[in-house]
């Protein structure tokens, strides 16, 4: 240390090394090696559900061997599952539907959360007393019988399943959101924002939710994982959608042979494992590198 | 008395959303394609429609809407949720057989969790950057990730196939006729397995949690003055830090109710536990929507009074007047 | 005199991310039976992290105390055990921290946070300690005691939670009460009852009292010896009234010139209130082999930036670590 680098550093201003928060949230992401990790694996899994079709033509529906062929033989990777046909295939074509429903029954989730929680936290009184009160009642209702029940009325078909699954999955999001704008509509910008005359739509949508905002895109990534968990579920019971491929319904065809042939739902386990492993990888590191309290932790 | 006033508030919310269940329930059965009549008319192989419009009249579903709800009401008050065609008997003779043993699973599956959740997230509290608190990490992200049937299948082929240690189904060995001790025995070596699998996703969320609040209130004033009090490291632990460090997990604990009765519905299918998932897998497959509408009726109950017991529990370990569910502000 | 309490050549080291830092370089100072001695200067100069040294308590990681000692009575309680160190604290030695309202357990009544000190180190029956816990409520001035005894912490305001914790510090009568800024927390009405019952307990419990704070008006409330500290280090060390008359260190007479009712007359030629530019250095400056105060001085010289400042004793009872020494003539307001 030279004698006086201690008076240049000490009378530095500290504000002069903030960086842009994006940049900081991307820095803290990117030497997260788990949450990189996450990163890279689920992007190749979307590139092969995405492209894999293209590059293993196989039909996943066509019985190509003979049932329960072990893997690698005749040609078959992951072997063939109880009517013969190639579970490579299914896997590879099965991964679209279930990313597909996950993310888009997310979407959903997300959408009526942030609705509900929002308007209960903004405006309280009777909307916030009536609002928790659906709240609640969704969070008693046990979400996968009432799913079951919502798809065994309607029909399963891939839209009823999304939305059986993204009308049971909100309840997180509306009470995350709810105790962020609690939390900021007291802070005093919101206030100067009020005194300025910002209108209430104004101040929801401009001012408190995209402060609010870091847990809920945390919980949002989590619920994509969540979603295709449940589709899983649902298929593995039964209740999915005969003519799409996913990897729950794969599980769900071998279902009655898993003593003898486990590898025919070892296979489609692990890849929604990987893929819901992968998520809240992602989900992780976005939340330390999203909350500045943790970051020192 | 307080305790008491809040009691009965939290008491009266519950009915209300039973209610409101109901209501769900009422208007399920009547969005539904079909209705009784053609399920007698299925089971008779078809049936003329002058039958048919007697069989709605003897069921009452030639009444206005909202007078047949109220009799459904009515019914539901007397334990009477209706008739299953398809196993014919009374759907709450059907569910009052089932539920013990999904309570068993349940209930038994929430208490490990949190004990070990709880056990190990202390353990990874106490040295941030130790195995314990890695362990703890990937557990969480390992347990959250596998799908819960799929945990249990690669269980049974592991511990029931591979190493025959436990029975890989059924609550009870039919083979031999037991009692008793012998007989409790039986049903426990059968219940490690399910309960297992349904635990492997809590305590994944319980120890996680746990961890985070232990490090939390560790780091917090209190803790420190019970330090200085020079009171014994057992002591400030197990008695100032995991009191405090426990509420979070309790809150949650009642928050993830509704998610273990969905979690045993997929367990129960999987070790073919005889309780009311099976049930309800059943029903669907048989379209048997009585069965189905009492079995939702009837886990919501459960789940009420699951969250009534959280909120008690919370109330007593933290004297601060608040809920569960506001405390989470 | 006989010391009750000796620190001698204290060095706390933190290991940071830039390094290892001694967040206490070399402290020494003695406290004698009943007396009470102050540790002022501003926050993050190592007062605090002085009182959990002395309790045995430093967080460790990333603390380490590094060389030194701390004696008790003759005791050094840096080489006794983590048994004889419970035994120490709370007993012999008891703290108050800064923060009434998050300082007490809120799952625990009043009462248990009391009675089980005393059940722990005086080996009190439950009943016992409750009446114990009784008496003491009543004698830090909480109405009620009997029933109050049983009310949870968020039942009471900031003022007298602060009073719980001196009953508690107080409950098994120590000899050494160190109180971290006690109320700093609080309400100026609030400080001054806290204060004096601080001084009337200790003195009928005769404990030796510690205060820490930043704050010059309450040093020359409170004490009769002072220790200034600055990044770490002493800097000044003395008794209050000679040191609020004829601080010898710059930065002292900057603490002093921050409170206007010290000065005896506020006069029409101090028109505005004076402040020490600057802050206290960051962590890793700490140890820096110049005197760490001289970014923030008026009258620093070559040689401060270049050798630690050497302890000058100027009486028996006063010394100041300076090159360049205030001259005792040159009043503080002038």
């Amino acid at each position: 240390m030279t004698d006086y680098s201690i008076q240049e550093r000490s009378l530095q201003p500290t504000s002069a090394r903030v960086e842009h928060p994006l940049i900081e949230t991307a820095r803290m992401f990117a030497g997260n090696r788990a949450a990189l990790s996450g990163l890279a694996m689920l992007f190749i899994i979307v590139v092969v559900s995405l492209a894999g079709p293209w590059f293993y033509p196989t039909d996943p529906f066509e019985m190509v061997w003979s049932p329960f062929s072990p893997p690698g033989a005749k040609g078959f990777l992951l072997g063939t599952d109880y009517l013969g046909r190639d579970l490579l295939a299914q896997i590879i074509h099965g991964g679209r539907a279930t990313l597909a429903v996950g993310c888009a029954a997310a979407l959903l989730s997300v959408f009526i959360g942030i609705t509900f929680g929002a308007l209960s936290g903004f405006y309280r009184g009777w909307i916030e007393e009536t609002l928790m009160r659906i709240t609640e009642f969704f969070q008693v209702l046990p979400t996968l019988l009432f799913s079951m029940v919502l798809v065994a009325l309607f029909g399963a078909s891939l839209g009823m399943i999304t939305f059986a699954i993204g009308i049971v999955s909100w309840t997180g999001v509306a009470r995350i959101t709810r105790a962020e704008f609690l939390k900021i509509r007291e802070l005093e910008y919101v206030t100067a924002a009020r005194s300025s005359g910002a209108s209430n739509t104004n101040l929801i949508f401009r001012v408190i939710l995209p402060n609010s905002l870091p847990p809920i895109i945390v919980q949002a990534a989590l619920l994509i994982g969540f979603a295709i968990l449940f589709e899983a579920g649902l298929s593995f019971l039964g209740l999915s959608d005969a003519n799409v491929m996913s990897w729950g319904a794969i599980m769900g065809n071998n279902r009655p042979y898993i003593l003898l042939h486990g590898f025919t739902i070892m296979y489609p386990g692990l890849a929604i494992f990987l893929t819901v492993l992968s998520i809240s990888l992602i989900g992780d590191g976005l939340n330390d590198a999203l909350n500045p309290k943790l970051r020192n932790r | 008395m307080q305790f008491l006033a809040i009691t009965l508030k939290r008491c009266g919310l519950g009915l209300g959303l039973l209610l409101a269940v109901l209501v769900l329930n009422f208007l399920l059965m009547h969005l539904a394609p079909g209705d009784v009549a053609d399920t007698i008319a299925q089971d008779a192989g078809g049936l003329d429609a002058e039958v048919m419009a007697q069989i709605r009249k003897d069921y009452g579903l030639d009444l206005p809407l909202w007078e047949q709800m109220l009799k459904y009401f009515y019914n539901v008050a007397q334990l009477d949720l209706g008739y299953s065609f398809y196993y014919n008997q009374p759907v709450t003779t059907l569910i009052l057989e089932k539920l013990p043993a999904t309570l068993l699973l349940i209930i038994s599956a929430q208490v490990v969790s949190i004990l070990v959740g709880v056990v190990l997230g202390v353990i990874a509290a106490r040295k941030p950057n130790g195995i314990a608190s890695h362990f703890v990490t990937i557990l969480s992200l390992v347990g959250y990730a596998a799908p819960v049937f799929w945990t249990g299948i690669m269980l049974i082929i592991l511990f029931a196939s591979m190493i025959p240690l436990f029975p890989i189904g059924n609550m009870v060995d039919v083979s031999v006729e037991r009692t008793g001790f012998a007989y409790m025995i039986d049903v426990l070596h059968h219940l490690v397995l399910p309960m297992l699998t349904l635990a492997s996703i809590f305590i994944a969320l319980y120890s996680r949690l746990a961890r985070a609040s232990m490090l939390d209130v560790l780091g917090s004033d209190y803790v420190r003055t019970a330090q200085a009090k020079g009171l014994s490291e057992f002591q400030v632990v197990f008695k100032h830090a995991l009191r405090n460090a426990l509420l979070p997990v309790v809150t949650t604990a009642g928050l993830v109710f509704s998610g273990i009765v969905s979690g045993a519905v997929l367990v129960e299918t999987v070790f073919s536990w005889p309780g009311l998932g099976t049930l309800a897998v059943q029903a669907i497959v048989a379209r048997d929507t009585p069965t189905i509408l009492g079995i939702l009726f009837f886990s919501s109950l459960v789940v009420v009074v699951a969250n009534l017991l959280t909120d008690m529990v919370y109330r007593i370990i933290d004297p601060r007047i608040k809920t569960a569910e506001t405390s989470e502000i | 005199m006989t010391a009750l309490l000796s620190v001698k050549n204290l060095t706390v080291e933190f290991t940071t991310r830039d390094g290892i830092a001694p967040v206490i370089d070399d402290l020494s100072f003695d406290l004698a039976p009943g007396e009470t001695l102050s540790l002022v200067g501003e926050s993050g100069c190592g007062k605090s992290m002085t009182a959990l040294a002395i309790m045995g308590l430093i967080p460790s990681p990333p603390g380490r105390v590094a060389s030194g000692s701390i004696s008790l009575a003759g005791e050094n309680l840096l080489q006794a055990s983590e048994t004889r160190m419970r035994a120490v604290r709370g007993n012999e030695i008891s703290m108050v921290f800064q923060e009434p309202m998050t300082s007490l357990n809120p799952v625990f009544t009043v009462g248990e946070q009391i009675g089980e000190t005393l059940r722990r180190h005086q080996g009190l029956t439950r009943r016992q300690a409750k009446a114990l816990s009784i008496e003491m409520l009543d004698a830090v001035q909480i109405p009620l005691p009997a029933r109050r005894i049983n009310d949870y912490p968020h039942q009471l305001s900031g003022g007298m939670r602060q009073r719980v914790m001196i009953a508690i510090a107080l409950a098994c009568r120590p000899k050494v009460l160190i109180a971290d800024e006690p109320t700093t927390a609080l309400d100026v009405t609030v400080q001054a009852q806290i204060f004096d019952l601080m001084r009337a307990v200790g003195k009928e419990t005769e404990a030796a009292i510690i205060l820490i704070t930043h704050d010059m008006g309450s040093v020359a409330e409170m004490a009769e010896r002072v220790v200034v500290m600055y990044a770490g280090r002493k800097i000044e060390e003395g008794y209050v009234d000679d040191i609020l008359t004829r601080p010898r260190h710059p930065y002292t007479r900057g603490l002093i010139a921050c409170v206007p009712h010290l000065l005896e007359t506020v006069s029409a030629e101090r028109p505005y209130l004076q402040e020490i530019p600057g802050m206290v250095p960051p962590l890793s400056d700490f140890g820096f082999m110049g005197c760490l105060f001289a970014p923030r001085c008026d009258r620093v010289e070559t040689l401060c930036w270049q050798e630690k400042p050497k302890v000058t004793q100027i009486t028996p009872s006063q010394s100041a670590a300076c090159w360049n020494l205030q001259d005792a003539k040159v009043r503080v307001d002038a």
